[in-house]
């Protein structure tokens, strides 16, 4: 058998981040993101890491891609000419949204546009009800006369009330437009995304349709041009939650590849947590414009069904559209390197979501940048240096990073530069931490025994920071930061959810359907993992959402060994009331329980870590002094620095400590110790 | 100003947040889980209200600003133990009619109360005479629940739940919510602890202060540099049987805001009027949303906008005049005050809008005697802003969200045949006014229904500004036509629905003014038919 070569392409908003991976080495590169034609920066990243590893593409054996192509058509709405066909009564409720103003204070308010204008918003006579049952049929001749208006737009998403409970309506438009216009792409909200809720569930198709035709042709060129260069091997992409998926499935529902980059940087995580045997972990991915904030539990990102993509405003909750989809659970605020600070009226310091991206970049690129971003103020508090910034090809300027934190911050609160720059840290730290603890207590966690995994260019200045602030003593930085979210997509699954809403009280528990759903779910998801690769060990996970009957939001409540196999009320009944207590405090007495939403997760197993040995203490590093700036006392501190080289397998050092490499620096605080351990990650302790 | 209290101050206002999403994650009621028709707020050992979550409405939010000082009062300080909850729902003393309950946790941290998290949430049904405007009396609008203990030292207060569930027409809902009201209070509770943990607190009396002062600060800065002036404004609106008149002087002072209801009619006999806690909470709201919007909501920032009004008017009505729709005259209080401040701060205000929420509820009886209470929340269009058309079937000043129809259905056995916009209704202007919306809903088969309306702005629709034109009055009607009030309480005959158009907001400016390509966009958009938009802009197409 010949050697696996898997080559991991994250295509980000400035780079696009290519990495080979073979014999048990890594290679990668970072190359431009092509706008126009995408692919030429994956062909180009290619060569190089081929090239790096001598090998010809031809050898490798998978490829496995993740995109934000999707997120940013949907942001820049840059779709394609999109219809939406939905119930009669109903052409508004994408543009309805929820009927309020994501911000209460502003008589100025701009509300977002709705993804389909209102003229390409088509309805025909038909209705479902609550229960399923069919109140109105939908006539074909009225749908093959709307066939006939449709013939101007590219792509179709067709959304019918109810449609999750019974999709015949839906199908049938889809039946009719595949006959009359068979070179139409169309997306059924049954089939998108078939959960209760019709504004989510119709946006969510629409972006579906909206961004498909685009995506559909991006992969087949992709596909051809990589054939072309000889890389004949399958292609794989990489979806929101968390798995990949055949480059088949993707183009069917390029919803799901919504963000994710975000979910390889999460798997990233649980890899090195994994190699790690570590079972609670908090991931920290801090780049230039946001902050993601995800949970790890047991080697597994936390996955959800509902997230926010384009906020229109300053990242606003609510300013944006929902997507219900499978995704890794994070939070992501505007926390980044390149986030700028101001103070507003109340004299706050403010920072984000603004950000100075990379053009004019923040005040010390020297580019023309006036205002304060967190890397300036991470410059002034000698936890960046001057002239070994990005690997040296960035030359920072700490006067002008002086200058900006003073106009813009210091000035209006009577701050020199330095108390300027300690306060725009700790506003942004005290964000991201404000993030992850409200994550952690939406989940129920209690952060102070997890371990913190930190990548991503700027996290590692502030991981330690955020770990005081939460109360965490432990935290990992692993080697090859800079291209986490490629790297993840290497240790990724195959991977399909499937759901159903079928509504089951407990008191009225159908054992016999129980099983007949959970073995249905089970068989479509196992499909599409074995349309990845036929010969996939497959093993499902079921959950089923439970709640007392009434309310409108549920808890997952896992169904694993016996209870998948044979479910029943009294076991599922138990199971609720603790994880409900756990969350909310007591459980509510005597009201009935139920069950809406079934799930079964397929995949592959995950391939075996090789566990990090343990370390045997090797010496200690010294380093040269260097002040750093200590957010504890509020002062300057003596710390050291030294390069991450010298902090080989069992090296230690003690904080405050500044460690450098070609990317960014680690600072590590005051009572925390670094041990550098045999896979490279920088392992960090709080020793006092 | 030390970085710490900034960050402490930001940590509490993310503790409310989290405590309202707790609260939203465990309701039952519609209005609650799918609406936010809800309030969560921490306050501090003199009852000062600290923060509020941002999630919630106006009248909520600002109206248990004062709340926490009344449970301080009847309950006593001096009796508070770790583990109580309290409890109430006095229109007066709480957020104005007897639908809303309000729940009070003392905060205790090492053996010593530190503070109060309040919250409140619109429950489905109280009682009485089901959620509607037709009680001659609050004694006739549902169980009333004095302030007393929920939970006392962690024990539940079992009589209060048997009463409950005999005085109510939906038990498992209403008492459900009252369960996650309780555990909304539990969230904050446990957060605040962990955060005197980490900064070695042991109470948050300088952290109190600092917020205080720091808002009133700057919400009298922000009132200095208005010109200092008086101006009045009055606004007719449908009432119930007779129309009442809305009257409202705005006068500017170095560093307060006044605002007085002399002038507004007297409280109706119908349960449309408004406690005055109501009525502070959206005049108040009304100033700072065109004042000092960015200043977070807390005492400090309230305190400089004083409002007054004449005993025995409908927006300072006493006991025991009915008070359940008090929302529909209270909602139009920022529109009454909007037009005294725009003579004096010229181009900032909206031209008048739906205001009130667009509610309905309805009854609903099986053939085998099932029964069923369903409320829906829907909104009007906005009124024109100065430089902005108005927003399209959006709630204002209300801040809660519609229900979505598929949530609604699955509430009772209803079926919504139309939500979607009105064209034409947003009044014409150099910017429109923006589209109220039609509905149409009708019982599931086998079902039949008694439709309560609840609505304004049919004989008196939103007013434009500046030589706008007014936005579409509300309609009521049967599908055979047939036209009711807009406050009305109705049975539905079988096979027949209710058909319902929203009203939409005025427009801003002389319709001339309009750009001509916001007219075209208008007309392929469908938000104007081409009659109306050679009628009012002279288009052509």
């Amino acid at each position: 058998m010949t050697e696996e070569a898997n080559l991991g392409v994250d295509i980000g908003g400035t780079f696009t981040d290519v990495v080979l991976e073979t014999g048990g080495r890594l290679h990668s590169t970072k190359v431009l993101t092509t706008y126009a034609a995408p692919e030429d920066a994956i062909l180009d990243g290619m060569r190089q890491v081929c090239a790096k590893a001598g090998l010809s593409p031809s050898a490798l054996t998978r490829i496995i891609h993740g995109t934000t192509l999707a997120t940013n058509a949907l942001i820049e709405r840059r779709g394609a000419r999109t219809a939406l066909v939905t119930t009669e009564g109903f052409r508004d409720v994408i543009e309805m949204r929820t009927e309020s103003r994501f911000e209460q204070y502003d008589l100025n308010i701009v509300l977002p546009e709705p993804l389909i204008p209102r003229d390409a918003r088509f309805t025909l006579r038909e209705r479902v009800d609550a229960g399923g049952n069919i109140l109105t049929p939908l006539d074909r001749t009225e749908v093959e006369a709307l066939a006939d208006r449709l013939e101007g737009f590219d792509s179709i998403a067709v959304g019918f009330l109810h449609s999750y409970l019974r999709p015949d309506h839906e199908r049938l438009v889809r039946e009719v437009l595949a006959d009359r216009l068979p070179t139409l792409s169309v997306s059924l909200s049954s089939d998108v995304s078939p959960q209760m809720r019709e504004y989510e569930r119709f946006n969510t198709t629409c972006a579906n349709a909206y961004v498909k035709p685009m995506m559909e042709s991006y992969l087949g060129r992709l596909r051809e041009r990589l054939a072309h260069e000889g890389a004949a091997c399958p292609i794989f992409l990489m979806h929101s939650g968390g798995g990949i998926v055949s480059i088949e499935t993707a183009a069917q529902f390029p919803v799901r590849l919504v963000e994710s980059g975000p979910a390889g940087g999460a798997i990233f995580a649980a890899d090195v947590a994994r190699r790690h045997n570590l079972d609670r972990v908090l991931s920290f991915d801090m780049g230039g414009t946001t902050a993601k904030i995800c949970l790890i539990r047991d080697g597994q990102p936390k996955t959800a069904r509902v997230f926010e993509v384009a906020r229109s405003t300053r990242f606003k909750k609510g300013s944006g559209m929902p997507i219900s989809i499978p995704v890794i659970d994070m939070v992501e605020i505007g926390a980044g390197g390149g986030s700028l600070a101001h103070v507003d009226s109340m004299r706050q310091i403010r920072v984000g979501p603004e950000s100075a991206g990379s053009e004019p970049g923040p005040a010390a690129y020297g580019r023309g940048g006036l205002r304060p971003a967190v890397s300036d103020a991470d410059l002034i508090l000698g936890r960046l240096d001057p002239d070994n910034f990005a690997g040296g090809t960035i030359l920072l300027h700490p006067d002008r990073s002086e200058q900006a934190l003073v106009a813009e911050v210091g000035g209006h609160l009577g701050m020199d530069a330095v108390q300027a720059a300690f306060g725009v840290s700790e506003v942004v730290d005290e964000n991201m931490a404000n993030a992850a603890r409200v994550h952690a207590v939406e989940n129920g966690q209690d952060l102070s025994d997890y371990t913190m995994i930190a990548f991503g260019g700027a996290a590692p200045l502030h991981a330690g920071r955020l770990c005081e602030k939460l109360g965490i003593t432990r935290l990992l930085v692993p080697p090859g930061a800079g291209v986490g979210s490629a790297i993840g997509f290497l240790r990724a699954p195959y991977a399909f959810e499937a759901t159903r809403s079928v509504y089951m009280r407990l008191d009225a528990f159908d054992g016999a359907l129980a099983r007949t759903i959970l073995a249905d779910l089970s068989e479509e998801a196992a499909g599409f993992v074995r349309s990845c690769d036929p010969h996939a060990d497959v093993r499902t996970d079921a959950k089923v959402y439970m709640r007392y009957k009434g309310q409108g939001w549920e808890i997952p409540v896992a169904l694993d060994g016996d209870l998948a196999a044979a479910p029943t009320a009294d076991a599922l009944g138990h199971r609720f009331a603790l994880g409900y207590a756990a969350l909310f405090g007591r459980a509510v007495e005597g009201l009935p329980v139920e069950i809406t939403v079934w799930a079964v997760n397929a995949a592959t197993p995950l391939a075996p870590t090789v566990p990090t040995p343990e370390t045997r203490p090797a010496g200690d590093v010294e380093g040269t002094p260097r002040r750093l700036f200590d957010p504890v006392t509020g002062a300057w501190a003596d710390g050291r620095t030294l390069p991450r080289e010298r902090l080989t397998d069992g090296m230690v050092a003690q904080g405050p400590l500044a460690v450098t490499e070609a990317e960014t620096t680690v600072i590590v605080p005051r009572g925390f110790t670094v041990t550098g351990r045999a896979d490279g990650v920088l392992d960090i302790r709080r020793t006092s | 100003m030390s970085v710490q209290s900034q960050i402490m101050w930001n940590r509490l206002i993310s503790i409310v947040e989290e405590q309202a999403q707790a609260l939203i994650r465990t309701a039952f009621s519609t209005s609650v889980r799918e609406a936010g028709d809800l309030s969560a707020g921490i306050y501090d050992q003199r009852g000062r209200m600290l923060a509020q979550a941002v999630t919630g409405t106006p009248g909520h939010v600002n109206a248990m600003a004062a709340a926490v000082a009344h449970f301080m009062r009847e309950i006593g300080v001096d009796t508070m133990t770790e583990g109580d909850v309290y409890i109430t729902n006095d229109p007066w003393m709480g957020t104005g009619h007897l639908h809303d309950i309000t729940v009070v946790t003392p905060v205790f941290h090492k053996g010593s109360l530190v503070g109060y998290f309040g919250c409140t949430a619109h429950v489905v049904d109280i009682g009485g005479r089901g959620f509607g405007a037709d009680g001659e009396s609050v004694y006739e609008e549902g169980l009333q629940i004095p302030i007393l203990r929920f939970i006392d030292r962690g024990e539940v207060n079992r009589t209060l739940i048997q009463m409950l569930r005999v005085n109510t027409r939906e038990p498992d809902q209403v008492i459900g919510d009252i369960y996650a009201l309780a555990a909304c209070n539990e969230v904050g509770l446990r957060r605040l602890g962990a955060m005197l943990d980490e900064y070695g607190l042991s109470d948050i009396e300088a952290l109190a202060d600092f917020i205080v002062d720091a808002s009133h600060e700057a919400t009298v800065a922000a009132i200095a540099r208005l010109p200092k002036a008086r101006a009045c404004n009055t606004m007719t609106t449908d009432g119930y049987a007779t129309p009442i008149t809305l009257a409202a002087s705005v006068e500017t002072f170095p560093d307060y805001v006044l605002v007085d209801f002399a002038g507004t009619s007297a409280p109706d006999p119908k349960g449309i009027n408004v406690p005055f806690i109501y009525t502070v909470a959206y005049a108040a709201y009304a100033l700072k949303i065109a004042l000092a919007p960015e200043v977070p909501n807390n005492a400090g920032s309230l305190a400089p906008f004083r409002v007054t009004a004449p005993e025995n008017t409908i927006v300072n009505a006493r006991r025991p005049h009915p008070v359940a729709l008090r929302h529909v005259i209270g909602h139009l209080i920022p529109d009454t005050v909007f037009g005294a401040l725009d003579q004096i701060l010229p181009d900032t205000v909206p031209a008048e809008g739906a205001g009130a929420l667009c509610n309905f509820q309805v009854s609903l009886r099986g053939s085998n005697g099932e029964r069923s209470e369903v409320l829906t929340f829907n909104s009007g269009g906005t009124g024109a802003r100065p430089r902005l058309d108005g927003l399209n079937a959006t709630a204002f000043p209300s801040g809660v969200m519609t229900m979505p129809v598929e949530a609604t259905e699955h509430a009772g056995p209803i079926v919504i045949h139309r939500k979607e916009l009105r064209p034409d209704s947003g009044g014409a202007g150099r910017q429109r006014g923006g589209l109220g919306q039609y509905m149409e809903v009708g019982p599931r088969e086998g079902f039949t229904m008694e439709f309560r309306a609840q609505f304004d702005r049919k004989a008196h629709p939103a007013r434009g500004r500046q030589g706008g034109t007014e936005g579409g009055p509300t309609v009521v009607q049967l599908s055979d036509g047939t036209d009711f009030p807009a406050k009305a309480r109705f049975a539905v005959p079988e096979g027949q629905t209710v058909r319902l158009a929203f009203p939409g907001g005025g427009g801003m400016g002389p319709p001339s003014e309009r750009d001509l390509q916001a007219v075209a966009r208008d007309v392929r958009l469908g938000y104007i038919s081409e009659k109306a938009a050679k009628r009012d802009y002279g288009w052509t197409p």
